[in-house]
């Protein structure tokens, strides 16, 4: 019905507040920084390394090394969007202006995924191809086969774990619970659920292992991933579906 | 119009709005009347659909809030002065709730010219008064344009020139055939802006009634009588035949306004008289009565002197907002002129208690 009207008050909502500059704005730094540094160290790592080392050398996701890191200011951003309106009491503002839930919530995860999927791009873009400018001789190519879904990859790979951040946050509402709890678990225990032999085979489905898999163009050796690229992204895709579900059923039954 | 039909919300065993039934009609301004924890704010949450009624039923000219569309132009409502984002301007605050409901642009800013705050309007909310945001937030109800308005406690935090003008502005929409809908826990505020009253207390309906009405049955004068010779000032009206009815502390409360007649009386029996002064019941002290029964939140009186005799009897009582500490308070509100020096007075704070 009315939603072009509600994108538009969710986009002035979004551009108006401070947190969604800074927090997009400490992704990009983050992640490209961070990607540089890496790609400098690894490249004068490499004659270090053995053959089998050098065979498996993919520079593609060494660039996006930062977003092990840049990827926990998209979660930032993601959860002030939403839980904002809890933390401030706008929320019965809100939907005393818009009392259709479903549009209140979807339109304001439209705007916000928008801005961060343009902003995660920009990102992807700019770390792949400084990352590669201080590769040197080792560098990857734009054209190389597998490399631009890889950098694509990461442009969605960074909105997705956003919108996912997002759905948590609608269905807890409280930034400080949200962030305590998405923080940790995609800094830490995620990567030690998906490296550790033994928690393997369920780690490798969390949605930020799943992910990013489609940001590696040379797969390790014995690779035994039951999914590839695109199968990672579409588990990856079906959290982030159940999250923000999960939010908005919470946001239909609860009282504001 | 909005009507409510045996509403009701229940918290788990917590009965917080309790099958309250009463409309609220257009062309006047409709007091809403109760203590705190009454269910004021619960029953006007229910109404714009942000809580769910768990039973009954509450109608906006027929239609559930949720069936609006574009309600800010049907209905606006001021729920708390807090309930926006700190870090957006108030023209932003104003502008995204404009834009939600196809509200043009202009007309953020005339509401905020209506609510004298256009000086401030590209400041952040969070640097604003109680009373600042209680303007914004008025600036959002009135937003719209709407037929009907609500307010949840809008005086809280204003200061008397801005209490003055929200009086105005609500007796202004309703005189322009507006419904006005007020949350108070103030009866005298209620009693200068309403013209209708409904007074819950405990989420239960206590009183549905024009102000008229409820200042003719409530406004009750008497005459307040003390004698050191009460038992035969008794007597005396009695055979009279005057009803008195013993108010407690040595005073006789006569109903009525004949303080003449009863000083006359008096001085045929040649009785000593302490005080003879006419009465009159506040609305408050009405409210108060009609509320007794229902208020969650009782004051327990730690501050109650314990010898009411001495000289404790003349202190005023301490803020009840600012409790001293039990054992500072001998001390922080002993005055030595007063009554023979401050040792005496010490002994005989310790004597009841020793």
């Amino acid at each position: 019905m009315s939603s072009g009207r509600v994108l538009k008050s969710e986009w002035t909502k979004i551009r108006s507040v401070a947190s969604t500059v800074w927090t997009l704005g400490l992704a990009v730094v983050v992640t490209v920084g961070l990607g540089l540094l890496i790609s400098i160290l690894a490249k004068n790592d490499f004659d270090n390394l053995d053959a089998r080392d050098r065979s498996v050398f993919d520079p593609t996701a060494i660039s996006f090394a930062g977003m092990g890191l840049g990827q926990l200011a998209m979660i930032v951003f993601g959860v002030l969007v939403v839980s904002n309106e809890y933390s401030t009491g706008m929320i019965r503002t809100s939907l005393a202006a818009v009392p259709q839930r479903g549009a209140f919530l979807f339109s304001k995860i439209t705007v916000a995924t928008a801005l961060a999927l343009v902003v995660a791009m920009v990102t992807s873009f700019i770390s792949f191809f400084v990352g590669q400018a201080a590769m040197g001789e080792h560098r990857a190519a734009l054209g190389d086969p597998g490399v631009l879904r890889a950098v694509l990859g990461g442009g969605l790979y960074m909105t997705l774990i956003a919108v996912f951040s997002m759905g948590v946050a609608a269905m807890l509402r409280s930034p400080m619970l949200s962030l305590g709890i998405l923080m940790p678990f995609f800094f830490l225990v995620s990567s030690i659920l998906g490296n550790v032999s033994a928690t393997k085979k369920i780690g490798q489905f969390l949605p930020d292992q799943a992910g990013q898999k489609i940001m590696q163009v040379v797969g390790p050796l014995d690779d035994d991933t039951p999914y590839g690229p695109w199968g990672g992204l579409a588990i990856m895709v079906a959290w982030v579906a159940v999250a923000v579900l999960g939010g908005y059923v919470l946001l239909k039954r609860r009282d504001a | 119009m909005i009507e409510l039909e045996g509403l009701t919300k229940r918290y788990g065993e917590k009965v917080a709005v309790n099958h309250l039934t009463f409309t609220v009609r257009p062309g006047v301004v409709t007091g809403f009347l109760g203590p705190n924890g009454a269910g004021k704010s619960t029953t006007m949450r229910m109404l714009l659909g942000l809580d769910r009624p768990t039973a009954g039923d509450v109608r906006i000219d027929g239609r559930h809030y949720d069936q609006i569309r574009h309600p800010l132009k049907y209905i606006g409502a001021l729920l708390d002065a807090k309930a926006m984002h700190g870090g957006r301007s108030a023209f932003n605050h104003l502008l995204c709730l404009a834009q939600s409901n196809g509200i043009p642009r202009s007309r953020v800013s005339e509401v905020l010219d209506t609510v004298g705050l256009t000086a401030v309007s590209r400041k952040k909310a969070k640097g604003f008064s109680l009373g600042m945001g209680q303007r914004l937030g008025i600036a959002g109800a009135l937003l719209g344009d709407p037929q009907i308005l609500m307010f949840d406690e809008p005086v809280n935090g204003l200061d008397p020139e801005g209490i003055h003008w929200i009086r105005n502005l609500m007796k202004g929409l309703a005189s322009q055939g507006r419904t006005v809908f007020v949350s108070s826990h103030l009866m005298s505020e209620m009693a200068l802006t309403a013209d209708h009253l409904v007074v819950i207390g405990q989420g239960r309906l206590l009183a549905d009634t024009s102000m008229a009405d409820f200042i003719r049955q409530n406004s009750r004068s008497y005459v307040r009588l003390r004698s050191p010779q009460q038992e035969r000032l008794l007597d005396v009206l009695h055979a009279a035949g005057i009803t008195v009815v013993e108010a407690g502390n040595g005073t006789l409360e006569v109903d009525g306004s004949r303080a003449e007649l009863l000083g006359e009386l008096a001085a045929e029996h040649h009785l000593v008289l302490h005080e003879l002064s006419p009465q009159q019941a506040s609305l408050e002290e009405a409210f108060m009565q009609l509320t007794a029964e229902s208020v969650e939140y009782h004051a327990h009186s730690e501050t109650t002197p314990p010898d009411t005799s001495g000289w404790t009897a003349q202190q005023p009582p301490p803020p009840a907002d600012q409790p001293v500490p039990e054992a500072a308070r001998p001390l922080a509100e002993s005055r030595p002129d007063r009554s023979g020096g401050w040792g005496e007075q010490w002994s005989r704070q310790r004597k009841p208690g020793s």
